[in-house]
């Protein structure tokens, strides 16, 4: 089991607006502005900005077209695995549950948008087909030949119940959150009101992943199997061309990436931050504090799986495609890996790691990568690109802890901390701050 | 004086092994105890069982004016009560300050909503100051506490348990590892918070026992072998083939 990292970010705590204040016992002036007191917020978010600018002006769509289209998708669907890995962060990196499910609530984020896609689609291609009937098709028809079109692949032409609301827009744009929230929700109360922790809550989570995706692959869930849903990647009633709609997707996802730094950042920032926090340094104290530990786990569970609903949301009518396949195990384990290599417990390690890794990923295993000739054996990278990345998720957590997002405290460290005055050691006759810097 | 803790009968067995045998046992609402034992005397099951850690096979625990039991309590609501619990090694949050340490301690609304939106009050911040003062950080509420001395997280955490205002205190070997000056002054600060509330101090060393000045409970086999003065119970001759005589 992996030790919880040490948070540096709570050097940023809801307290520093205020001095140590020693004997005199002043009263403390008013804390500062969320943003003032974490500046790493406001370096993302300008980041972000110029990021999204950047990609604009250069796209087919707006500028010269020096960035693809379908480079646009792959960098918003990264900005969305940068938002999951924002929701892993805080229950892994900050709460300490080391959840291997999230990635499931991330892919039925994305089914339950893509229901309503590729039913509205589908209209869209049997009502233009039909309408050069002679006779007008009637609305029963229409939504019969939908349902053939739909699930013919899986030998079915009947709407599954799970499909009763695909033709509301409204409705499953509320699933998309609903879903991954109350299944978070019921798992979570059954797991942690029984005590579940540490290893065997994560093998709990990942039995529950597991448990989805295999449901999902057997032809009768509802969800067409392992044929997925595809056709995502266009809009509905949008004549637009897939350069623009690229772009509204790539947009989408960096708003809500901005936005759900924010509420990541504004949840761990101020008291509830110090007890998810005890939480995972040691529960038990939490407990004797009088605070509910479970109700707390609950919530940031949910909250999480919440958000990486909306994520996989926005990821896959950007990937055009969603399978069962999205939700097996796997995938939530590279979500771990890319949090911890990135840093866990600070959460712009989370967005490093997931962007740097995921793109690393795709260019190894999508076969740019130039093999590498060793004379005696040639290291092809899609066959070896596994090794590599499990090998320095073995490294980092056995040698850099703090992941990449800890290059910043060799910068940040180098300036003193500010100790008000107190000794600098443990004991009371260290030296004082003041003789120190005589 | 009322009872503010009425503990009677209670047994609990691990494996067949009996922990706490028939144990009964009374607190004051102002009232400094020690308790006192040899090893695998049942100090520790005793706290958990007090604190809703362990339930016990059975007896009756009552708690308050009311006389409720805290059989049905989990461990946060019987905190909630009023009930806190210091344990042998210190255990604060080492990765946050003196001061978040405090507050996260400090007597207010525990639910994640009312957390969430909390916001520390120019009275809380004030309490925090206050109760730094009475523990001797004041000069260190903003280093992280993983950075203190043995002694001084010590003392945190009994500044925690007061910031709870608690209406009994459970402390475990307060003194374990205190140079004497550090001593002396724990020991100053457990008498005065038992001027207004019940402080149960579980205790190995005799001396520091003396230095509390109170009444003191043997414990021995899970149930209560004498009770009274520190010179009344150390004449006890069980007392003395037990404790003191190995």
């Amino acid at each position: 089991m992996l030790d919880a990292a040490k948070d540096p970010s709570s050097g940023h705590g809801y307290l520093d607006g205020l001095g140590a204040e020693p004997t005199t016992g002043r009263r403390g002036d008013a804390p500062k502005p969320l943003i003032v007191r974490n500046p790493s917020i406001l370096v993302f978010l300008t980041a972000l900005a110029l990021f999204t600018l950047t990609v604009t002006v250069l796209s087919e769509a707006v500028g010269p077209g020096l960035i693809s289209t379908s480079f646009v998708k792959t960098l918003g669907k990264t900005l969305c695995l940068c938002l999951v890995a924002i929701a892993m962060d805080l229950v892994w990196g900050y709460c300490g549950i080391l959840s291997l499910g999230h990635f499931a609530f991330f892919g039925l984020g994305g089914y339950m948008i893509g229901m309503w896609l590729m039913y509205e689609r589908t209209r869209d291609i049997v009502a233009t087909a039909m309408a050069e009937a002679p006779i007008p098709p009637t609305d029963a028809e229409i939504v019969d030949a939908i349902g053939t079109q739909i699930f013919g692949v899986v030998g079915s032409s009947e709407f599954p119940l799970v499909w009763a609301f695909a033709d509301s827009l409204a409705i499953q744009l509320a699933l998309v959150v609903l879903v991954p929230g109350v299944l978070a929700l019921v798992f979570g109360w059954l797991a942690f009101r029984s005590r579940v922790t540490g290893v065997y809550l994560s093998i709990l989570t990942q039995a529950m992943t597991l448990a989805l995706a295999l449901y999902l692959f057997q032809n009768d869930s509802g969800l067409r199997g392992n044929n997925g849903l595809s056709g995502l990647q266009n809009l509905p009633g949008v004549a637009a061309p897939q350069s623009v709609v690229s772009l509204w997707f790539f947009w989408a996802s960096a708003a809500a990436l901005g936005l759900g730094y924010l509420l990541a950042a504004w949840l761990v920032s101020g008291k509830f931050g110090s007890v998810i926090r005890g939480i995972r340094d040691n529960e038990a104290r939490v407990r004797f504090l009088g605070y509910s530990v479970e109700g707390y786990k609950l919530f940031i569970f949910a909250v999480t799986a919440m958000i990486a609903g909306i994520a996989g949301a926005l990821y896959y009518p950007q990937a055009g495609i969603i399978n069962p396949a999205e939700i097996a195990p796997i995938a939530s384990i590279y979500l771990a890996v890319w949090v911890a290599i990135g840093g866990r417990g600070r959460l712009y390690g989370a967005v490093i790691g997931a962007a740097f890794v995921s793109l690393v990923s795709s260019w190894f295993t999508g076969g740019q990568a130039p093999d590498l000739p060793l004379g005696f054996y040639t290291v092809k990278w899609v066959d070896w690109w596994l090794i590599v990345l499990g090998l320095s998720f073995v490294l980092v957590t056995l040698f850099a802890p703090r992941g990449i997002g800890g290059l910043v405290d060799l910068w940040t460290e180098r300036r003193a901390p500010d100790r008000h005055g107190a000794d600098l050691g443990p004991d009371p006759g260290a030296l004082r701050e003041q003789e120190a810097t005589e | 004086m009322s009872t503010l803790l009425e503990v009677s009968g209670v047994s609990v067995s691990f494996d067949g092994f009996k922990a706490i045998n028939n144990l009964s046992f009374q607190i004051g609402k102002a009232e400094l105890r020690a308790i006192i034992g040899p090893n695998g005397a049942g100090k520790t099951t005793f706290m958990d069982i007090v604190t809703g850690k362990t339930r016990p096979d059975e007896g009756r625990i009552l708690w308050g004016g009311k006389n409720r039991s805290l059989l049905a309590m989990s461990e946060a609501r019987i905190a909630r009560e009023g009930i806190g619990r210091k344990f042998q090694k210190p255990t604060v949050f080492e990765d946050q300050t003196v001061r978040e340490n405090l507050l996260m301690a400090l007597k207010n609304d525990r639910g994640p909503l009312a957390v969430l939106f909390y916001r520390p009050s120019a009275a809380d911040l004030q309490r925090v100051v206050d109760l730094a003062e009475e523990i001797g950080l004041q000069d260190h509420l903003a280093r992280k506490s993983g950075e203190l001395s043995h002694g001084q997280k010590q003392w945190l955490e009994i500044g925690m348990l007061l910031a709870q205002e608690p209406r009994l205190l459970l402390v475990d070997e307060p003194a374990a590892g205190m140079t004497p000056e550090e001593r002396e002054h724990t020991t100053a600060l457990l008498v005065e918070a038992a001027r207004t509330r019940a402080v149960v101090v579980v205790e190995h060393d005799m001396e520091f026992v003396r230095r509390l000045d109170c009444r003191v409970t043997v414990l021995h086999e899970g149930s209560v072998l004498a009770e009274g003065s520190l010179d009344h119970v150390t004449a006890n001759q069980k007392v003395i083939d037990v404790y003191l005589g190995r």
